[in-house]
């Protein structure tokens, strides 16, 4: 199976918009969206059946017994991430959002007052029907572990599909642990930018990283027509960087009516269409170098 | 809590909807503002700002080094390690460090301590000026996976700047690096943009803000005539909508080349001094409405 990653560094930039018009392009039989702490690929896919769900148990959460917990602060002075407290009556207690139940307190507490419990920290969705495997999941707002979510996406989606050719999939913004765990096993990372100096200094931080995962890098800019003085820059460093340049999309308000009718931008005949097929064909071409 | 002394957190769930085109002119709006980027993976505040650089701070976490000639081979480490970042290879305990949390329970389980830390750099902190805005800026390593200590030091030194008003450019999303960010913000402005991926974003963090209990407004950014599903979404729930941002090709290239419009055009340094009132008003009311509760 050939994977194709979309990411971009930058939020915004149009991921979810060339993700879903390259799944229809290309006919992929799996697709996914690692995105989990904003996902939005499901709300143009049309999908057609109810998803299977499934509880994302990540890491336990610590529980503190106050009935046998003895005040001794032990577990407060050796938790790394401050998830210990005392509230004014003396009484310990844990901070869920903070707690990355690494069991340290419960190894050091002399009492046995504190366990890990599990926690379900997102859900896993998969849809599965006329031969198509799309997989998505949910973070649980305010978890931790997004990049053990996002290999679990990858896996559900791998375990459905078995061996189709081509697996494309939208990623998350940022370079941390989303991100890092989307790009183990891709064959090729498109990177989506625009035309901003955030937008470059983004693209510039998500190559970086990229890079050092070794995975073969192509970029296009999406909105390039908002700032072709930019758009020439970004042009510019792919050649000096001897990155293969993959296309532009032009910034077209048909776009966003269709995004916003729930259809991708090659459902309805738009400049932005036009031009994402010639991106798609482009990307292709490298994915099969 | 006096005036000066809030804590404003800009976010939006869905990344590019306009945090930080919202957070930089809030910032150079006011007369006394510090801004603090904590979007530590993509900063990109200090594009606009271009600050003078006045200090420096390397963040690093804690990393574990096994010392072979201490290590008796027990393993005790390798099976406290929920992280998976101790494996054994050769009779001895490996660690990846990639994978590792610094959480210390390793060298806390070793009978032998034979287990020391190092310091391992994942990023650094930036802190300078840019005329009457003070600048932090967090950054990540690429390659490094988590920005969450990066943001809790950068909080904290933020502190050290008193008598400001405070803007935190939040990461998009609605993570654990987000509710690091709005830990102690008095106040949330969502900023949304009107499509249904920004709908459903917004959606998000208005849950996590009810959550954790804190007062918000929404500020609807790229409008265009017609039907905005964002500020729809507002109007049902009842969400104060405090401010609003046209879709307009002048700002949007003064953004795009990394330009703080309230310095460059008078029509937006209205409308972003308009919107930061509204911001103080909303959080004095919220204020009183605290000490009455």
């Amino acid at each position: 199976m050939k994977q194709l990653l979309i990411l971009s560094g930058k939020g915004g930039t149009g991921k979810t918009t060339v993700a879903s018009a390259f799944i229809k392009l290309s006919g992929a039989k799996a697709f996914a969206d690692c995105d989990v702490d904003a996902p939005n690929l499901h709300l143009i896919m049309g999908q057609k059946c109810e998803p299977r769900r499934k509880d994302y148990f990540g890491m336990p959460k610590a529980e503190i017994d106050s009935d046998l917990c003895i005040q001794c602060n032990q577990c407060a002075e050796h938790c790394r991430f401050d998830a210990i407290s005392v509230d004014s009556s003396g009484t310990y207690g844990i901070d869920k959002f903070d707690c990355e139940g690494c069991g340290v307190c419960e190894f050091i507490c002399p009492v046995g007052a504190i366990t890990l419990k599990p926690e379900a920290s997102g859900e896993l969705m998969l849809y599965n029907k006329d031969d198509k495997v799309f997989s998505t999941a949910q973070l649980k707002m305010g978890s931790g572990h997004s990049g053990m979510l996002v290999t679990e996406v990858k896996r559900q989606m791998k375990d459905a599909a078995g061996n189709t050719e081509l697996a494309i999939i939208d990623g998350s913004p940022g370079i941390g642990c989303p991100v890092i765990a989307s790009l183990s096993g891709v064959d090729t990372v498109l990177v989506v930018t625009e035309p901003s100096i955030s937008g470059i200094s983004d693209m510039e931080r998500i190559i970086k990283t990229a890079e050092v995962f070794g995975t073969k890098i192509a970029v296009c800019v999406n909105k390039y027509d908002t700032n072709p003085a930019n758009t020439e820059k970004i042009e510019e460093f792919c050649l000096s960087r001897g990155l293969p340049f993959v296309g532009k999309i032009p910034f077209d308000t048909e776009a966003v009516k269709a995004i916003n009718n729930g259809m991708t931008i090659v459902d309805v005949d738009c400049r932005s269409g036009r031009a994402a097929r010639e991106v798609f064909k482009n990307t292709m071409e490298v994915l099969s170098e | 809590m006096k005036g000066k002394d809030m804590k404003i957190a800009v976010l939006s769930g869905k990344g590019g909807t306009g945090k930080t085109l919202v957070s930089v002119n809030l910032a150079s709006a006011a007369d006394n503002a510090v801004y603090v980027d904590c979007d530590v993976e993509e900063p990109d505040g200090h594009l606009f700002f271009k600050p003078k650089v006045v200090s420096n701070e390397q963040i690093t976490i804690k990393m574990p080094s096994v010392d072979d000639a201490l290590c008796n081979g027990c393993r005790k480490c390798v099976d406290f390690c929920k992280f998976n970042a101790l494996a054994f290879i050769k009779d001895r305990p490996c660690v990846f460090e990639d994978v590792c949390h610094s959480c210390g329970g390793c060298v806390l389980v070793c009978p032998e301590k034979a287990i020391t830390e190092t310091d391992r750099m994942i990023g650094e902190i930036k802190r300078g000026v840019s005329g009457s805005v003070t600048v932090y800026t967090g950054m990540l390593k690429p390659g490094e996976e988590s920005g969450v200590p990066i943001i809790k030091r950068i909080m904290q030194a933020s502190e050290a700047d008193e008598n400001a008003l405070k803007i935190i450019d939040c990461p998009p999303g609605s993570a654990c690096v987000v509710v690091e960010s709005i830990k102690d913000a008095d106040y949330c402005v969502l900023v949304a943009e009107p499509t249904v991926f920004g709908v459903h974003n917004l959606n998000m963090v208005y849950e996590l803000v009810r959550l954790f209990n804190k007062p918000f407004g929404v500020v609807l950014n790229k409008c265009l005539d017609g039907e905005n599903p964002a500020e729809k979404f507002c109007v049902e729930r009842d969400i104060p909508v405090i401010g609003r941002i046209p879709f307009d090709t002048e700002l949007g290239e003064l953004n795009s080349n990394a330009k703080i419009v309230v310095r460059e055009s008078e029509k937006y340094k209205d409308l972003f001094f308009a919107l930061l009132q509204t911001i103080m008003k909303e959080v004095r009311h919220e204020t009183v409405a605290d000490s009455k509760r």
